[in-house]
């Protein structure tokens, strides 16, 4: 029993000093397109916070909705005032894990293959999602890129009749955060 | 401790663990965000969309044109409702005006307007002085200052004196207090003194004053009603009668588009107008069918154009 006990103490020690290797960025960029028959809406975020540690897999993301910038500052203001709610759910953010974390090297240049899976908030809703990513070893950098779609209506967001073809049903996502090593 | 028997140490032991584990998970994203969110200095979160338009119904809203945005605005006010058939309830007759806006910086805008109404001309300038805001810079409300000038130019009611251009020319100066309560409910108070180069008799005031305001209510993300009030104050307006103007809309907004229509009892499109000229009368049935449709195009693009 006793034994127990120790390996458990052992555990969660070592839980707590293997986060040294942290990268982190607060300039990452978001890209959110939609593509309907009537219109194609691109808006950018180039505020991302992000942040891994690569000894435990932890991944987090926290993005500020009224950071999007479109082309057209009516539809910024759309998104935010009828789509997102922007007021109400500030941030959307992702609490997750980089699964197959042991195959990335950060001491070996290259790029890996990562699965990264967790919690999806946005609009107050949380799903859990499950993607495929790359990142890309520089010295001292960690690129990260995904590509990814998600279904408005999952989130709760809805799209009026009148605009259905001017907003897509499916937003594609694009991630691209380049992370400094956080000493 | 000594009556549990070891089977059941043994799960309490394991259900510790993973109390434990989870928690130091937990503690470990909070670090994690602690991190991201270490050195951030608080933001300043403006308020936007306090209305949807620049017009609440009639009169000027806080909210001028996007930086970059043109906007075009149709008003339209069929003639009174208890016309009769022969009128078509006010179907057959207008008055109209077609307006531009420009948003030049995020707190200033101009525009310009021809009325069917006396063929008047009218330019305007209007600039927000304070904008509602929370977070590192707070402001309970917007403040909004306006003023316009208008000239009408149909022909001389006296020709046989002598006229003078100046003679044609109005002018409105306002002061716009407005805050956004949540996202349904807006409000705005404002105040306004109409300058009439030349009135009809001498008992007729130059400068006028009125008090009013309006507000309006979101029935859904794209719907509201709207509800405008001005007072006219006694003894200004004296060789006329003119009544306070009231008006009650929808606004509908779609992608591009915002629809207003609405029921008034001012036919005149301008501040100068519906402030000091409005004739007509809600309880005698003297109510305008009207509506504006603005059209939003975006000329430029500012370079960062959030808060």
């Amino acid at each position: 029993m006793k034994k127990l006990i120790l390996i458990f103490l052992c555990c969660s020690f070592m839980v707590f000093t293997a986060n040294a290797q942290r990268y982190i960025t607060k300039t990452g960029h978001i890209k959110f397109y939609s593509d309907s028959p009537l219109e194609k809406i691109e808006a950018h975020n180039r505020q991302v916070k992000a942040i891994i540690d690569v000894a435990t897999g932890d991944f987090i993301f926290t993005v500020l909705m009224k950071s999007f910038e479109f082309p057209k500052a009516l539809m910024q203001e759309h998104f935010n005032e009828n789509y997102v709610e922007s007021d109400k759910f500030p941030n959307a953010t992702f609490l997750g894990k980089v699964t197959n974390i042991k195959d990335l090297n950060v001491a070996k240049e290259g790029t890996y293959e990562v699965t990264v899976e967790g919690k999806l908030t946005i609009h107050g809703v949380t799903r859990f999602v499950k993607e495929q990513g790359t990142f890309e070893v520089q010295s001292n950098k960690l690129n990260g890129k995904a590509k990814f779609n998600l279904f408005l209506a999952d989130y709760g967001i809805k799209v009026p009749g009148a605009v259905t073809n001017n907003i897509s049903k499916t937003i594609e996502i694009t991630v691209e955060v380049a992370l400094d090593k956080f000493n | 401790m000594i009556n549990l028997t070891r089977k059941m140490k043994l799960k309490f032991i394991v259900l510790l663990s993973i109390f434990c584990l989870s928690a130091v998970f937990e503690v470990r994203s909070q670090d994690l965000i602690g991190l991201l969110e270490q050195g951030e200095k608080p933001v300043t979160d403006y308020t936007s969309a306090t209305f949807k338009t620049t017009r609440i119904v009639i009169g000027q809203s806080i909210e001028i044109p996007h930086q970059g945005d043109l906007l075009f605005l149709i008003t339209h006010h069929f003639g009174a409702l208890n016309s009769g058939y022969e009128n078509l309830y006010g179907l057959k007759q207008a008055t109209i005006r077609l307006g531009l806006e420009y948003g030049l910086t995020k707190w200033f805008g101009f525009g310009v307007g021809l009325n069917t109404y006396k063929n008047t001309w009218d330019g305007f300038v209007k600039a927000k002085i304070l904008r509602q805001s929370t977070g590192a810079k707070k402001m309970p409300v917007t403040l909004d200052l306006f003023a316009n000038t208008a000239i009408y130019t149909t022909k001389w009611e006296n020709p046989d004196r002598p006229n003078y251009f100046t003679s044609r020319m109005t002018y409105t100066f306002e002061l716009m207090v407005a805050r956004k309560f949540g996202n349904a409910l807006s409000l705005q108070v404002t105040g306004s003194m109409v300058h009439k180069n030349l009135v009809p008799t001498a008992a007729d005031k130059n400068n006028i004053f009125t008090v009013g305001g309006g507000g309006r209510v979101k029935v859904s993300e794209r719907v509201s009603i709207n509800a405008e009030y001005y007072h006219l104050f006694a003894d200004q307006v004296k060789s006329t009668k003119a009544y306070d103007s009231f008006s009650l809309g929808v606004d509908i907004e779609t992608g591009g588009h915002i629809f207003q229509i609405f029921l008034t009892n001012s036919s005149g499109e301008i501040e100068q107008y519906f402030l000091t000229e409005t004739a007509g009368k809600w309880s005698n049935g003297e109510i305008f069918l009207g509506f504006n449709i603005s059209r939003i195009f975006t000329v430029y693009t500012p370079k960062h154009r959030s808060q």
